[in-house]
């Protein structure tokens, strides 16, 4: 298979490159002896800070000696082949990681300086400032007006029924939704398209106010179009938030984000800014990760 | 005499046939140049001749099951004596059963007459020589047919298509049993009613308040007239069943929660089956806690705060049926909810929601169409109870809503007015029919409800 055409396609699963496919795999499954992250991890001004950051699965260290900034008003691709830790890494942001009772977390992971893992911190609030968007879109089986008002109401956002419709709306707004259900708000959210739904979920994250918004591979079930949609949308809600993505598209990387990191095996390979590590990444297993040597 | 092995015998047969089919297929398929020749696989041949063999065979032994009482009887009751056979119908069915009894070697009192110890032989001739002839009549209804489909054994038989068709007929066929079974309960119940309704007025039954159905049998006897109105018997049901819901609603929905969302896998492991434990103990044991340990304490603890008890209270059957229905309403509430997706807990959990708004606003509506399922065959349950309700709750038919009262349930009604020596043509036997179709047609609309309901919510994840 040619290298470029595996790039230029958006492949979920990369597929080896013939020839030196017995080294690939070396590569892929050996982890390298030096550990230590290169490119910058570290910005000014970070929003979200993690240092040292370990996870493990019952006895299994999946996320090893992690260290990142996350930046404000930016956006942070992780990139990397399955089962690298990204989208594990990504679920520690915000604590949902708790719901899996063999993970363990260790290191120290900040939101705007406060160690969100201390023992004092309630992971309520918290969830409601780091907000997530799944892989598969997950809306609830109720209206779109329900859905989007739904952690507006769990948390005593608003005072009244006006106040409310205000924040569904603004929020459909910013999620580039309004438009298309504005007339049907009290139409079930499973009845709207794939591509709808996941800018639903957006839009329900956005409702509660968030300042980072964590989305894991939020285009993968989505067609090329909805995708061109959302990737829009991330790229407006930049200016307001802070977002960390997590994909398997490089392509859908270097579109959207201004830094990127690579993960490989649990380890934080390299982290720099998008047009860098896609043009002259400095370590070999990114290179050989984002030509589609392996994936 | 074959006929006893018929069934295994025509097995047999076709399980040779089978084996023939399957041979000549692969001896077709090396004729033609190889398996892939065939339209069908061997096995497929195999089995299309095996049910040519069995099938017609089958069905003219559940022919002759059908009919062979009747065409043996009329044999022998032209041959009875011209004075047995002057007597009147039903009579004529007596002499006709002591003619069986006495061929057959069980009790009768009249083996003394002749007549019918010679009819009784010429019965068993009669049986023994027509199953000799169906026997072999079975056995070439097999074979023959066998023989034909052995032979049109060849590369271009849809056996495949044939034998599709076979298995389909016979799903359809177990699928008619069920059905056609249920139609015959609702009419012989409702043939019985119909003449229950000509002695006592729809409207006396559905809308008289009085329900007391012992009637005089003969005319020189004391009793009352009857009274057959059923709003009493209906809302002692009602009573109980509500009073069952009212325990078996929250107790189970809450532990169902508990046991899906709260309690880890081992403890649900063995939590469950434990809960699924109540389903089995026999209702009868229920009733007699019920009557001897609870109806007590009931009535000790009503004196003591001042109330008046009775004995037997529908609070007692009430209670008791609530915790034996507790489990159709746990295990099958903490399978539907054990099957919202991760997914939807995840898109709440990562809004900031608490565990309990989690299961409270998404996961608890996302499985509202299977607790309602759930809960509606326990209703169901706790209104076709019986047991309980005989030992617990008394039999006298009060109009009431008192829970510390006796009352009695239309099952339990049905029970009372069949048990003992009933003559068939009473309003008062013919009455448990009526309540049958009275309960019948509740059940029937109660499921209908539940159907709606769970089709109008069904959709709604995915």
């Amino acid at each position: 298979m040619d290298v470029t055409a595996s790039r230029m396609t958006d492949q979920i699963f990369p597929i080896v490159a013939v020839g030196d496919s017995a080294e690939a795999h070396e590569r892929m499954h050996v982890r390298p002896l030096d550990r230590k992250t290169i490119g910058s991890p570290f910005v000014d001004n970070p929003r979200m800070m993690c240092r040292d950051v370990d996870v493990f699965y019952g006895d299994k260290q999946a996320i090893n000696k992690v260290s990142i900034d996350v930046g404000q008003n930016q956006v942070l691709a992780m990139i990397g082949p399955s089962g690298c830790g990204k989208s594990t890494f990504l679920r520690c942001l915000n604590r949902m990681n708790d719901t899996v009772s063999s993970c363990r977390v260790q290191g120290e992971i900040s939101l705007d300086g406060i160690d969100i893992y201390h023992s004092s911190v309630d992971v309520v609030p918290l969830r409601a400032r780091v907000g997530m968007v799944f892989q598969k879109p997950n809306p609830f089986p109720k209206s779109i007006y329900d859905n989007v008002a739904y952690g507006p109401r769990i948390h005593g956002l608003t005072r009244d029924k006006n106040e409310l419709d205000e924040i569904v709306h603004t929020s459909l707004i910013k999620a580039g939704l309004w438009e298309e259900v504005k007339d049907r708000l009290r139409e079930p959210g499973t009845g709207l398209s794939g591509g709808q739904q996941q800018r639903l979920c957006i839009a329900r994250a956005i409702a509660v106010g968030p300042e980072v918004i964590l989305m894991d591979e939020p285009c993968s079930a989505l067609d090329p179009i909805a995708t061109a949609k959302v990737e829009e949308l991330i790229a407006e809600l930049r200016t307001q938030f802070s977002i960390v993505i997590v994909t398997h598209a490089m392509q859908q990387a270097s579109r959207v984000s201004q830094r990127t990191a690579y993960f490989h095996l649990g380890d934080l390979i390299e982290v720099g800014p998008t047009e860098k590590i896609f043009t002259n990444p400095g370590h070999k297993l990114t290179e050989d990760y984002i030509t589609g040597r392996f994936g | 005499m074959i006929y006893p092995y018929i069934i295994p015998s025509i097995l047999a047969l076709s399980a040779g046939v089978y084996i023939l089919g399957l041979r000549r297929a692969e001896k077709v398929a090396t004729y033609s140049g190889g398996l892939s020749e065939l339209h069908s696989l061997p096995t497929h041949y195999g089995v299309f001749a095996a049910l040519c063999c069995a099938m017609p065979a089958l069905l003219v032994l559940v022919l002759w099951m059908i009919f062979e009482e009747k065409v043996i009887t009329s044999m022998v009751a032209g041959n009875l004596p011209a004075d047995l056979l002057r007597q009147s119908a039903n009579e004529l069915t007596l002499v006709i059963n002591e003619v069986k009894n006495v061929a057959f070697g069980g009790f009768t009192a009249t083996s003394g007459n002749p007549a019918i110890e010679k009819a009784a032989v010429a019965y068993m001739a009669h049986l023994t020589s027509a199953r000799n002839m169906v026997s072999i009549l079975v056995v070439f209804c097999s074979i023959i047919p066998a023989w034909f489909a052995i032979k049109s054994i060849g590369k271009d038989l849809r056996a495949r298509n044939l034998v599709e068709g076979a298995v389909r007929i016979v799903l359809f066929a177990c699928a008619g049993v069920a059905i056609l079974t249920t139609i015959g309960i609702v009419f012989s119940v409702m043939f019985e009613a119909l003449r229950f309704f000509q002695a006592v007025p729809l409207t006396d039954f559905l809308f008289g308040l009085q329900w007391s159905p012992q009637i005089a049998m003969r005319a020189d006897q004391a009793g009352s007239s009857g009274a057959f109105g059923a709003v009493p018997v209906l809302t002692g049901t009602f009573l109980i069943a509500m009073i069952a819901m009212l325990v078996a609603i929250p107790i189970g929905l809450l532990a169902a929660i508990y046991l899906s969302e709260y309690a880890s896998s081992s403890l649900r492991n063995w939590a469950k089956p434990a809960l699924e434990i109540l389903a089995g103990i026999p209702t009868v044991v229920f009733g007699f806690f019920a009557a001897l340990t609870v109806a007590p304490i009931i009535r000790e603890l009503g004196t003591a705060l001042g109330f008046t008890v009775s004995s037997e209270s529908a609070l007692a059957a009430g209670l008791i049926m609530g915790i034996m229905i507790i489990p159709f309403v746990s295990s099958l509430s903490e399978d539907v909810i054990h099957a919202v997706p991760q997914s939807m807990r995840d898109g709440s959990l990562a809004l900031g929601a608490t565990h309990f708004e989690t299961i409270r606003h998404v996961v608890i509506p996302a499985a509202l169409p299977g607790i309602v399922g759930s809960i509606l065959l326990a209703v169901s349950r706790a209104v076709g109870e019986t047991m309980i309700v005989v030992m617990a709750a008394g039999l006298s038919a009060n109009l009431s809503f008192n829970p510390l009262a006796t009352v009695t349930t239309v099952t339990v009604q049905i029970v009372t007015l069949l048990v003992g020596d009933q003559e068939f043509d009473s309003p008062k036997t013919l009455a448990a029919f009526a309540l049958g179709l009275l309960l019948f047609v509740f059940t029937l609309a109660l499921n209908f409800f539940a159907l709606r309901v769970v089709r109008k919510y069904r959709e709604h994840y995915e």
